[in-house]
């Protein structure tokens, strides 16, 4: 496998982490990963990013622009990767707030109302985690054991609490993708 | 010994600390921040010594001191923090005590951007401040060779009484990637009859960078230089990749290197016949190495964050005997491998390349 995934989003909404999860448990599988961040003056409002790559493979360039999968978070990331998506590859699009749908027929995508699955949970910042819910189920590029695994390991100590409201963010994503496939 | 997910600034900063490290002098700036936060939990955590100096000016003369009275120390910095340090520098390298400089360069000129750059090649490499001297010079293109790179700098500044640098850029300071680290041992050091640790029972050591008058300063000089030939006879290291039967070799180096790799594999699986050549020593330059590899090849690709800073000692290296081309971005841009990959492309079919 090799696959170089785009999580990007408004910072705040919790793209990097979502990224550091992915990676995490890339690793576990004994897969070689590397995790990028857009990094800048950027913690809430501005746009943050990472590029995920997860490889059987020994890793050359951690950078791309033809990535396999992206999670779009917001309309702007919408906008910038919704293009430069892989022909074969996925689209994960947080509909809650991106109206735009994508006109490709060359990838899949698939819309997860993911501010308003976290608003239900109670919480809208597992908004991130959905949307990893949904592509772990979709693309099985990382399984929803090890992502809980790599959860409990780097949740932050202060944050240890919120690991079963992660986990349930988790299913709902996933939910939504099994909706989808049955039709 | 498994493998664990690390930053590139706190990756080299643990293996800094395994190396066995006991001073670090630094001033925060991105994108290399982490790297001196990292040393302000873990030196202290273990007793050794952390200061955050007012600049870099003071933080390179703190290494300074720390050099002459025989400690193992670094400083870590960024391209503008790396310009200040200059002189200090000049003065370590005259006065023939070890240490360490980091430099996570970033985009220039002036106050630039955060982004990751080459910009200062030629600055590492061509000595930087004052006076005839050079530095050492590594440069790594993962986070594996980042700390192994570092441990060998403590080393090598160590054997040659010398400063060695890592040349590093935003993107390894920045990205996450599986590490091993070794394991802590008291580091192998060579003796330092010239350290200033106390006169007690001994003739005073005089440790200076001032030779006023007199052919003294010649003196020193030779010395360096001569020091600089060891270097250059001992030291040169460098990495290669699908060179068998490569006609088009790209030469790069850190994170440009690194994405190259990718760019020669696409090319391949294209049928374009490409090959990678990636200097890690940049300093001392594997001029003849890269020669020997030219002489089998069409073409060389230059591929830098600069405006064409190696691509000099491309040059030199080969004598301008095959087209050498170059690309390069800057600012702090980082191009894909994409776009790597349709310049080698325009070099393998020039028609295809110019419509």
């Amino acid at each position: 496998m090799h696959e170089q995934i785009i999580i990007s989003g408004f910072g705040g909404q919790g793209a990097l982490f979502a990224g550091q999860v992915l990676t995490y448990a890339g690793l576990k599988e004994g897969r070689n990963v590397t995790w990028l961040p857009s990094y800048g003056p950027e913690m809430r409002g501005g746009t943050a990013r990472c590029t995920v790559t997860l490889s059987d493979e020994p890793i050359g360039s951690p950078i791309t622009d033809s990535p396999t999968v992206v999670i779009a978070m917001n309309p702007p990331s919408m906008e910038m990767f919704e293009p430069r998506v892989k022909a074969g590859g996925f689209l994960f699009v947080n509909s809650s707030i991106v109206s735009t749908d994508s006109t490709r027929k060359d990838i899949t995508t698939i819309q997860v109302p993911a501010n308003d699955i976290a608003e239900e949970l109670g919480n809208e910042r597992m908004a991130n985690m959905v949307l990893l819910g949904a592509l772990i189920r979709a693309t099985g590029v990382i399984s929803m054991k090890s992502a809980i695994a790599a959860l409990e390991e780097n949740l932050p100590e202060r944050r240890r609490h919120l690991l079963p409201l992660n986990e349930e963010a988790l299913r709902r994503g996933a939910e939504v993708v099994e909706k989808v496939v049955r039709g | 010994m498994a493998k664990i997910l690390m930053k590139g600034n706190e990756a080299i900063a643990e293996a800094a600390i395994r190396a066995g490290c006991e001073a670090y002098f630094g001033y925060p700036i991105t994108p290399q921040t982490e790297l001196l936060e990292y040393m302000s939990r873990r030196m202290v955590e273990l007793g050794r010594v952390f200061l955050q100096a007012e600049s870099e000016l003071s933080a390179i003369n703190m290494v300074y001191g720390a050099a002459c009275a025989g400690a193992r120390v670094m400083t870590s910095t960024s391209s503008p923090g790396f310009s200040l340090m200059q002189e200090g520098i000049s003065y370590i390298v005259c006065s023939e005590v070890p240490a360490v400089v980091i430099n996570v360069m970033r985009g220039g000129p002036g106050l630039g951007n955060i982004q990751p750059s080459q910009g200062d090649y030629f600055q590492m490499t061509k000595g930087g401040g004052h006076g005839d001297y050079n530095v050492i010079v590594l440069a790594p293109a993962t986070l594996q060779e980042a700390i192994d790179l570092t441990i060998l700098a403590f080393d090598l500044a160590d054997k040659y009484r010398s400063v060695a640098t890592i040349i590093a850029d935003g993107m390894i300071g920045q990205i996450m990637e599986p590490v091993e680290l070794p394991e802590i041992e008291p580091p192998k050091r060579p003796e330092q009859p010239w350290a200033l640790t106390g006169a007690k029972g001994r003739e005073k050591n005089i440790i200076t960078s001032l030779y006023l008058g007199g052919p003294n300063l010649e003196k020193v000089n030779l010395r360096l230089q001569e020091t600089l030939e060891e270097i250059k006879a001992n030291e040169v290291r460098y990495a290669e990749y699908m060179l068998e039967g490569a006609e088009i070799v790209v030469v790069a180096y850190g994170t440009a290197g690194r994405i190259a790799q990718t760019v020669v594999q696409e090319a391949r699986e294209e049928g374009i016949p490409a090959g990678l050549f990636r200097p890690i020593t940049m300093f001392p330059f594997p001029y003849d190495r890269l020669d020997e590899v030219a002489k089998s090849v069409e073409h060389l690709l230059v591929f830098e964050l600069n405006a064409g800073q190696m691509l000099e000692d491309v040059r030199l290296a080969t004598r301008d005997r095959l087209p050498i081309h170059f690309y390069g971005k800057m600012g702090g841009v980082v191009p894909s491998p994409a776009e790597v990959l349709a310049q080698i492309k325009k070099i393998a079919s020039p028609q295809q390349g110019e419509r």
